[in-house]
């Protein structure tokens, strides 16, 4: 892996993400743990090329947060960072890290997905600041993302609490200029240090820094009143503006002339500020994206604001949306949008996890589905997902269904998950229903990598963040270990033995767990292969029957004929067209072979049938 | 400057975004560049916002602002209609990408879609990019065939996308991808002294 060169005073284009990294690296971050999680990923992979700084995955988020929580324990800078959700998952060492406060300074970057582009619901985050009594930053662009991050150590070290930086898809997936700066570090000692009354949580210490966590509130409260962040800047009085991160870019877009607070430190909020404000213009506007957090502030500080009742509380802002909602402004006339098909996300060719779907899709049994690429499966024409709630839900949520059915419903319910979120969260699920009494079916989809988020290795796959060999952490064994007594590996592109194993599983009267293993058709490994064989269709065998369409796979288009064109080929001409492998995109996986029923789906280059007759 | 790159996921928008928001950065301009990753990468639908000028503020495109459409996929220019107005110049790659409900005989690919864009008085510019990317060599360069049509329509000189080439493509790559910009380029150019 290259290592990232830094020369301050160069200007590079960096996407927030990218930025994040540079300023974790010039603020002296010494250690740093995430789970990847869109839109929060690219932090970490880039953060791992700078020199001097320890970056890794860990299993989930929890853990990363206390990762980084002991680094801070043990004096050094350290970050975690997660995506909206991920921090539910790392909610539990935050609240009481708020308590037992740093060494190193500690920073949690959390990236929200407003529209929920990658992302199964649109929380805003902003409230977890406000509830673990902890301060948030949350920068408008990468360049601020940069100084923000290391005004966030600042802050950590000199108030003595873990600081969470909030971004936005809109902040950490946007690129723009940013300037290399000078490096930094921090004023804690490396060392191990015994502070039992500051780090046992002890419910006699708990109670002492509760005194003390609302004593650095009150002193964090005045710093914001000064914090350069949180800036005034006036222009025209008639509208007045409060707002914060990327919402800022879409007032100054739609108002230049307005004035504007932009708040750069989400909490705790500067009141004289915002009352100096609020005295200071005619009319007052809170714009923000998701819930009115800042507008509940003003509104509970007695000033007359607008708010929630103009600006959506759902979804993405932009400036032709705030601009609207303030001035009521009719919109200019637009072409008017022209219905084309659409094109919804899909398992790519040669993905292993249509196999498996496709074989679970003819059990017509409930499939109590997970968080991966795998969850396209839930999509037509698969239609092979019935549940998808958080990481690693699908095995809990699927023993809660059987034990309220009860033995009705062996037989019917499947649980999938794939790796990498089985060791994210998926294990417990496992060890409920062994020590339960259960007879869950768990189908764990092995494709040896993170997919969705961009081939990150995880525990399963013998690699570091960084590329270095690491011990395989071993499903098949892991399943043993806590219980399951009938654990198998199978190949998930051997579409028929899959469905013989399914079938065979579901009835088991005890915890069994199919283990998928075929890695993922986008790894490099998979891509270059050598002995990869293309599959085409033998026109003159198809009869149009669209069997092989069932599977969804792009690379299977199907050409429809009209009556003269079916003569033409020598088909019926009642048949409404053929099917056709298109041979720029076919992976060779060969699943689509036995969906032939008149094997007219034969590998390419070779003899009709010879190859599958 | 408003720039609006849209196709499928796995076509190279997002290295196309970076190699001319580079060149934007290079030739003194402020410039935000916005996209997703994730789940809405995995085949479907893609874009991308590019803006430039002396100060930029929001990173997404107003509808009806674009300045330039490059639509990479042939249908992909008819979905984001609502972001041209009727000076909008669109670069058209004229390969077809079926959409899934295409390929699976439920919805049909739009047969006209150059003539829907060219009666609502908009300038088209249609341009086989995959042919001219297979000519040049590699046919996974037909992201870089649309950044050279691009480039001869924006206020950068040429110099500087050769040097962004040169410094962010690997060496394996490189040539091939700049002979596909310059390829790309000239087509544009023939358009232009054609239609003068």
């Amino acid at each position: 892996m290259t290592k990232k060169t830094h020369n301050p005073g160069e200007r590079v284009l960096l996407s927030g993400n990218e930025a994040i990294a540079l300023g974790a690296y010039e603020a002296g971050v010494k250690v740093a743990s995430a789970y990847p999680g869109t839109p929060s990923t690219e932090i970490l992979e880039n953060l791992c090329r700078y020199e001097g700084v320890y970056a890794e995955w860990a299993p989930n988020e929890k853990v990363a947060l206390e990762v980084a929580l002991g680094a801070s324990f043990a004096g050094a800078r350290s970050l975690a960072t997660m995506k909206h959700v991920g921090l539910n998952v790392a909610a539990d060492p935050l609240f009481t890290a708020a308590y037992t406060g740093v060494k190193g300074g500690l920073v949690i970057v959390t990236a929200d997905d407003p529209e929920m582009h990658s992302s199964q619901n649109e929380q805003d985050n902003r409230n977890y600041a406000y509830a673990a009594k902890v301060p948030m930053l949350e920068p408008s662009d990468a360049a601020e993302a940069k100084e923000f991050i290391k005004h966030a150590y600042r802050i950590s070290e000199g108030f003595d609490t873990p600081v969470l930086l909030r971004t936005t898809t809109r902040v950490a997936h946007v690129k723009g200029m940013v300037a290399m700066g000078g490096l930094e570090s921090s004023s804690a000692k490396l060392g191990i240090e015994k502070m039992p009354e500051k780090f046992v949580m002890l419910p006699a210490h708990a109670r002492r820094r509760r005194v003390e966590l609302e004593k650095r509130l009150a002193g964090m409260k005045e710093f914001a009143e000064t914090f350069p962040e949180n800036r005034t800047e006036w222009g025209d009085r008639k509208r007045g503006f409060i707002t914060s991160g990327v919402s800022y870019l879409y007032v100054r877009e739609a108002f230049p002339e307005a004035s504007v607070l932009k708040l750069g430190m989400a909490y705790p909020f500067p009141d004289r500020l915002i009352r100096e404000f609020a005295a200071g213009v005619d009319e007052l506007f809170i714009v923000e994206e998701l819930d009115p957090f800042i507008e509940n502030h003003v509104k509970a500080l007695g000033l007359a604001c607008k708010g929630k009742e103009l600006i959506p509380a759902m979804g993405e802002l932009n400036s032709h949306l705030v601009r609207k909602a303030i001035t009521g402004e009719a919109p200019r006339s637009l072409f008017e949008p022209v219905p084309v098909p659409m094109r919804p996300p899909n398992l790519c060719p040669g993905c292993p996890h249509r196999g498996i779907f496709h074989a679970i899709s003819k059990l017509k049994v409930f499939v109590a589905g997970d968080i991966g690429c795998y969850t396209l499966a839930a999509l037509k024409p698969l239609s092979a997902m019935d549940s998808c709630v958080c990481m690693g839900a699908s095995i809990g949520t699927a023993f809660g269904m059987e034990k309220a059915l009860g033995k009705e419903s062996l037989g019917k319910i499947v649980a999938v998950i794939g790796d990498s979120t089985f060791m994210h969260s998926g294990i417990t699920g496992l060890i409920e229903v062994v020590y339960n009494r259960g007879f869950s079916t768990v189908v764990i989809l092995d494709n040896r990598t993170t997919g969705m988020t961009g081939h990150q290795p995880n525990p399963s796959t013998g690699m570091t963040i960084g590329g270095e060999i690491s011990t395989v952490v071993d499903i098949e064994a892991v399943c043993r270990a806590v219980g399951v007594r009938h654990v198998v590996t199978i190949d998930p592109h051997d579409m028929e033995n899959a469905e013989k194993i399914l079938r065979q599983e579901i009835e088991r009267p005890e915890p069994s767990v199919i283990i998928t293993k075929a890695p993922c058709a986008l790894l490099p490994e998979m891509r270059k292969r050598k002995d990869k064989k293309l599959y085409r269709v033998i026109e003159e065998r198809c009869t149009g029957c669209r069997a092989c369409l069932k599977i969804g796979c792009p690379a299977i288009e199907w050409v429809p004929l009209t009556p003269e064109e079916a003569r033409k080929l020598g088909y019926k001409d009642t048949q409404k067209g053929h099917s056709s492998i298109n041979a720029a995109l076919c992976d060779g996986c060969g699943q689509c072979v036995v969906l032939c029923k008149f094997k007219a789906i034969s590998a390419a280059g070779k003899d009709a049938g010879k190859d599958n007759g | 400057m408003n720039l609006f790159l849209c196709g499928v996921g796995g076509q190279g928008i997002l290295l196309a975004s970076e190699v001319i928001s580079s060149a934007c950065m290079l030739s003194g301009y402020d410039v935000k560049q916005s996209e997703v990753h994730g789940m809405a990468q995995r085949g479907g639908s893609v874009i991308s916002h590019i803006r430039f000028g002396n100060k930029v503020y929001s990173p997404l495109i107003e509808p009806g602002d674009a300045d330039i459409v490059v639509s990479f996929e042939l249908l992909e220019a008819l979905r984001y209609l609502p972001y041209m107005n009727k000076e909008t110049k669109v670069i058209v790659n004229t390969q077809k990408i079926l959409p899934s409900p295409v390929a699976t005989g439920a919805d049909t690919y739009p047969a006209d879609v150059l003539e829907q864009l060219q009666k609502r008085g908009l300038t088209v510019f249609p341009v086989d990019a995959f042919g001219i990317a297979r000519l040049a060599g590699e046919t996974r360069a037909v992201n870089m065939v649309l950044v050279g049509g691009l480039s001869l329509l924006l206020p950068l000189e040429e110099q500087v996308f050769l040097q962004v080439l040169q410094d962010r493509l690997p060496g394996k790559i490189r040539a091939v991808n700049t002979a596909a910009f310059i390829k790309g380029r000239e087509e544009i150019s023939k358009r232009l002294s054609s239609n003068s």
